[in-house]
């Protein structure tokens, strides 16, 4: 019964809402008013977007000594976690057949284990950082708190699912993962699909004036 | 809610555009933006984070425009605004932020974060929550053309006095010239130098140019107090002189946000575009030296370096102008260390110069200008902004630097061969 509600009716409410959630929140960026920038440009702005979210991904010299914590950490766990999505075996073979039809080499588990522990750590490293930073204290909402409680729990279920041995593991993983899918459209884990947005935004009327992001 | 209040709500929530949808929608609360702001880093009080200055239209839009905030307002259990969160966001905004951007420049997902703060200003103005001294500089402005309150006289007495010093010839009202020269109150009253610097440029190149008495201001009281009705009442005034005057480009003085202002933002504030060019003056000297109609002789040979105004460079895109100016007459020209685009602030940028009440902050934060002179050893500082002189002037004082600080057009018209 369970296992028909998580793999059945729970999933397909999990993947509309995603989807559709994702769908709704980039309208809502698109249809607002934003007029073109009527100033004559002196370089082009598409090449500013373009350029701002390649360079977005490295951060400048002049304060890389001043936000090491964030960057060693956010690598640590945005890569991993990036690595793991693709690459566990259990991930690739779901992949296969629900959506591709077609599957790739997956890690080794041995690659599994340290890279699901650099990435956890790189988690754990970055909410710490929100707990006690002055700065990130102040700014922290509810909701960035509750995010990095669901991915946690989506980690940790899926590192205790891995070996596929119990069905109960891999269900609580797989609803650790619905309730991720239905949080994410509304909340800060959006930033995984509007930063793009947000760059080029951003590098657009930079590049425009000639000044490189 | 009171009526000020309603105001500044209602304009905080049309200021929600794409842009500031895609911003608050990939904030992360990361926090990194503090490290690249001067306030923050030189007082160490989380409240100067630049993300966290915003709070008042991210409130505005989390309730309006995000699931959890419409359902929580539809409940009751929304956010709400009150007096008291202007009253104190108007210290951070106005004193606390000298709308430099370098945070918008470090910003992982791309915010520009300077962006979103002109837009909490236009609710707070809205709402009537202006320091007094930028009020009261916009009011001088609309009534005098100035926000020192100088007029058409102050204009001409100026360069009266200055034609008898140099022995120059400065144009006033010369229709059909090619340039309209704007300036800034304080290059009428404290460098004026400059006016007769760009005269001495001027004729030695060639240059068809001309000033105008009937409206000289560049800057823009309404801009650095986020009203952009004020803002396009002072962009049409200098729109209305250079249609008169028929001129086809109009040169933005050593002014930070007066280039800002006139060059990127008149034009969309206008909603259409202005019908002449726009170069910052270190953009017009750069192309005469270019052109070869700008020859210099000898050098100014003491060690000294460069402070990049944040509108001019950051915001503006003057970046290698300067330097080839000064390469040609300084041979010991050296670099701050954070330079360019990533230049730290003087700290009286966005308004906060004519905001008494910020002057003690203004002071505290500009250690960080101290530290980056100090690691220089030199003797002379230039830059091309008459506030941003203002303020390194100021802050050496306080600091007992013994620093000179000029102004590259006046080097220039030095070393004029």
């Amino acid at each position: 019964m369970l296992e028909q509600l998580v793999d059945g009716i729970f999933w397909d409410i999990a993947l509309v809402v995603f989807f559709a959630g994702i769908a709704w929140r980039i309208v809502d960026v698109i249809r607002r008013p934003g007029r073109n920038d009527l100033a004559e440009s002196r370089n082009s702005g598409i090449s500013g977007a373009i350029m701002a979210n390649i360079r977005g991904f490295f951060p400048r010299r002049e304060i890389s000594p001043r936000i090491r914590i964030h960057v060693i950490a956010g690598y640590m766990f945005h890569l991993g976690l990036f690595i793991l999505l693709i690459l566990a075996a259990p991930h690739v073979k779901f992949i296969e057949e629900h959506i591709t039809g077609f599957g790739w080499t997956a890690m080794p588990y041995g690659v599994f284990v340290i890279t699901a522990m650099i990435s956890f750590a790189g988690l754990i490293l970055l909410w710490i950082h929100r707990l006690l930073n002055p700065v990130s204290q102040l700014i922290s909402r509810r909701g960035d708190h509750v995010a990095t409680t669901l991915v946690f729990f989506v980690m940790l279920t899926g590192c205790m699912a891995l070996a596929e041995s119990s069905t109960g593991l891999r269900l609580f993983h797989r609803f650790t993962v619905e309730l991720l899918m239905i949080y994410f459209p509304f909340s800060a884990l959006m930033h995984a699909i509007m930063f793009v947005p947000s760059r080029a935004y951003t590098g657009s009327l930079f590049g425009r004036r000639g000044v490189k992001l | 809610m009171s009526t000020a209040l309603e105001r500044g709500v209602d304009m905080l929530k049309s200021q929600v555009d794409a842009r500031v949808e895609s911003y608050f929608s990939s904030c992360t609360r990361c926090g990194v933006c503090a490290e690249a702001c001067l306030f923050y880093t030189e007082t160490g009080d989380p409240r100067y984070t630049p993300i966290y200055k915003t709070e008042p239209l991210r409130k505005v839009w989390q309730n309006e425009h995000t699931l959890w905030g419409r359902l929580s307002t539809s409940l009751g259990l929304g956010e709400s605004m009150t007096e008291k969160d202007l009253s104190d966001w108007e210290e951070l905004v106005y004193d606390g932020c000298s709308m430099c951007s370098r945070c918008s420049m470090v910003c992982p997902v791309g915010i520009d974060i300077a962006y979103l703060i002109r837009k909490v200003k236009e609710g707070m103005a809205a709402a009537g929550f202006v320091p007094e001294g930028l009020q009261a500089s916009s009011e001088r402005a609309l009534e005098f053309g100035s926000p020192m309150g100088l007029t058409a006289q102050s204009l001409r007495a100026a360069t009266t006095a200055l034609e008898k010093e140099h022995g120059i010839d400065i144009p006033i009202d010369v229709a059909g010239a090619e340039y309209l020269c704007m300036l800034s109150s304080s290059e009428v009253v404290l460098y004026s130098e400059f006016i007769a610097a760009i005269s001495k440029i001027f004729s030695a190149a060639g240059v068809s140019w001309t000033l105008s008495s009937k409206y000289f201001e560049a800057t823009n009281a309404g801009v650095q107090m986020g009203n952009s009705r004020i803002a396009a009442q002072l962009i049409e005034r200098i729109v209305e002189v250079a249609t008169e005057l028929k001129v086809k480009t109009l040169i933005s003085p050593e002014c930070g946000h007066a280039y800002t202002t006139i060059r990127w933002d008149a034009p969309n504030i206008l909603g259409r575009a202005l019908p002449f060019n726009v170069v910052h003056i270190m953009e017009l000297l750069d192309q005469l030296r270019a052109e070869g109609r700008l020859k210099t002789t000898g050098s100014f040979d003491e060690r000294l370096t460069y402070h990049d105004p944040c509108n001019i460079s950051r915001r503006g895109g003057v970046l290698t102008q300067p330097r080839h100016l000064l390469n040609q007459v300084a041979p010991n020209f050296v670099e701050m260390h954070e330079t360019m685009e990533m230049n730290w602030c003087c700290g009286g940028g966005g308004g906060v110069s004519s905001n008494e009440r910020a002057e003690p902050l203004r002071l505290k934060v500009f250690n960080i200008k101290k530290r980056q002179l100090d690691e220089l050893n030199v003797t002379t500082l230039v830059t091309a902004c008459s506030n941003c002189r203002t303020m390194l002037e100021e802050g050496m004082e306080e600091n007992d630097m013994d620093i000179s600080v000029v102004g590259i057009t006046e080097i220039i018209a030095d070393h004029l061969a």
